[in-house]
């Protein structure tokens, strides 16, 4: 499904990623721990196509075809989704609007019809009680005056209904207390599925006993520098990242 | 000094120029240099099909002169009135007074449509409101790319009445709207809004005072624009409270988007307070598009220039959501949206 080989990316000509190598196979959940500073949120934006990120070498493909030559939109409609760590507040433009409007540029950039709004309405209802989030909420201006954990549901919500292939959650779980905490990955859970692959890159261990990955890696120094089972969040948490703090260097 | 007096004694010296503070961004002296002849009588003008849903009562003057309607404003109900400047390169002044009775309800909306190029247009609206009047005003500023159109309006606000204004501007070659507001207080409120929208080399100036004189009087304003190419937004807003108007709650807020390197935006917010017992403030903020709002609409599929669009509707929607009438607001947003799909 994902592929990244090698992958070389520099913010204003300063390399954060150096070689970087990860494969996330379909129906996986595949977590990105590391130290601040490591290259996790350049790596998805990079992943994304944020400007300002230059990729100076290697490749990141989906389902075997190229992301980095494409515009963010068309990474989008082509099943790419990252939930932002700090989500935009986009004053004048009613949550549903803005949904709406990404979900028919997506639709039409593969060739299919707008959704009607019986079907939308339809659809926001049902995505917005799973979160059980007020349904008022999404009649208002997208995250303005929402509180943190307001705003990470908002993602999820996003997320749910644009039904992506491949989700990147960045640090999903800052700013959560223990029950959004649980709705969130409740929402991220129920979009687990077979042909759908997930990375889930966060400091901390806590998100990931509620989002169970299959593998976990470490981001250090711009590369991976470990891999293994979950297991390997619960040795993170308890060693820290000292270990490979040398690798880094 | 204004231009009505230089037009009908054709003495181009009593031109506002650069050296007249309140229009050293709009300088009309250095602009005009050989006074245009006067406009002729025309008997007819084109139908303006963005008006075409209103059933209003309609008044039009063109060239300045009434040609439907008898220019009597009822203080009652809807009015639509068109200002058509029809002939090219030529010049004319109007004066349409407005007042509303005690306790009188008005809607007016005031369409100015540019149907020839180059002309010089004056307008001037003295009005009154009494007692409990209620004026609700929209003003369409659709002028040609070459004209040269100023218009002010001076209101006399008694007290407990409101005066509510927003003014959507496309520029002309120059373009001012000025208000002016003499607020007698006591419950009495003001809503002063603008949306200005140029592209090429237009030019819109919003200038506008607000003279709190007595007590508990309430000011609003919100302007919103949008410059690109070489475009250039004026906004000059002053508000004063006298002596002894005490109560009084006077808000002011202007927020711009530059959105290529060669537009211009100039901002002139004032308040002057002589009162102890005020609530004011303003706010005014010159910028870019947010990168990073455009970024995160893009991340979720949506093409760029529908990003842009969006956001920057948006932006100046703020401003056209505040108009009272349902019907009013709609046709503000769609005249909005119409200048923003021209300007793309």
């Amino acid at each position: 499904m994902l592929s990244i080989r090698d992958l070389h990316a520099a913010i204003d000509g300063k390399e954060i990623l150096k070689g970087l190598d990860l494969e996330v196979p379909a129906g996986e959940v595949h977590a990105i721990m590391g130290p601040n500073g490591a290259g996790k949120s350049t790596l998805s934006y990079v992943l994304t196509g944020r400007e300002g990120y230059d990729v100076t070498q290697g490749s990141a493909t989906l389902d075997g075809e190229d992301l980095l030559s494409l515009e963010p939109n068309a990474r989008a409609a082509r099943g790419l989704f990252l939930s932002f760590q700090y989500p935009l507040e986009i004053p004048g433009v009613p949550a549903l609007t803005f949904i709406r409007t990404a979900l028919n540029a997506q639709r039409k950039a593969r060739g299919e019809g707008e959704i009607s709004a019986p079907a939308f309405l339809k659809l926001a209802r049902e995505s917005a009680a799973r979160l059980k989030m007020d349904f008022e909420m999404l009649r208002r201006p997208l995250n303005v005056g929402f509180s943190g954990g307001e705003k990470k549901r908002m993602e999820i919500l996003q997320m749910a209904m644009l039904s992506p292939r491949f989700l990147i959650l960045d640090e999903t779980d800052s700013g959560l207390d223990i029950d959004a905490l649980r709705i969130v990955s409740d929402g991220v859970n129920a979009l687990r599925s077979p042909a759908r692959g997930m990375l889930v890159i966060t400091h901390y261990q806590r998100l990931l006993d509620y989002v169970k990955p299959d593998r976990v890696h470490v981001l250090a120094g711009g590369r991976i520098v470990d891999s293994g089972g979950p297991e390997l969040a619960h040795e993170l948490e308890r060693a820290g990242y000292d270990k490979y703090a040398r690798e880094a260097a | 000094m204004s231009l009505a007096s230089a037009l009908s004694t054709g003495d181009l010296d009593r031109l506002p120029s650069r050296r007249d503070e309140d229009w050293r961004w709009t300088d009309l002296r250095g602009l005009i240099r050989v006074a245009p002849p006067p406009s002729p009588a025309v008997a007819a003008v084109a139908a303006n099909p963005a008006l075409a849903a209103l059933r209003e009562t309609v008044i039009v003057y063109a060239n300045g002169r009434v040609i439907e309607g008898d220019g009597i404003v009822a203080s009652e109900g809807m009015l639509l009135r068109r200002f058509v400047s029809a002939t090219e390169g030529t010049c004319h002044a109007l004066e349409a007074p407005v007042e509303v009775a005690p306790g009188g309800r008005l809607l007016l909306i005031d369409s100015f449509e540019g149907q020839a190029g180059g002309y010089v247009a004056d307008a001037r609206f003295p009005v009154v409101v009494a007692e409990g009047g209620r004026l609700e005003r929209v003003v369409l500023l659709d002028d040609a790319a070459d004209a040269v159109s100023v218009g002010l309006t001076e209101v006399e606000l008694l007290p407990g009445a409101s005066f509510h204004q927003t003014v959507i501007a496309s520029g002309a070659k120059r373009q001012r709207f000025e208000t002016r507001v003499r607020h007698h207080g006591g419950g009495a409120s003001v809503r002063l809004d603008g949306a200005y929208v140029l592209a090429g080399q237009r030019h819109s100036d919003q200038t506008s005072l607000v003279d709190h004189l007595e007590r508990d009087g309430v000011t609003s304003q919100l302007t919103k624009g949008v410059v690109q190419d070489q475009a250039r937004g004026v906004f000059q807003g002053r508000i004063v409270v006298a002596e002894g108007a005490d109560g009084a709650d006077a808000r002011m807020g202007h927020h711009a988007l530059i959105l290529s390197d060669r537009a211009e935006v100039d901002a002139k917010p004032e308040l002057e307070i002589w009162a102890d017992d005020v609530a004011c403030a303003h706010g005014n903020t010159v910028g870019a598009l947010d990168e990073d709002a455009l970024f995160y609409a893009r991340s979720r599929g949506i093409p760029e220039a529908e990003a842009r669009a969006l956001l920057v509707g948006a932006f100046l929607g703020e401003a056209a959501d505040r108009i009272e009438h349902i019907q009013a607001r709609e046709l503000a947003r769609e005249w909005i949206a119409a200048l923003l799909r021209g300007a793309a």
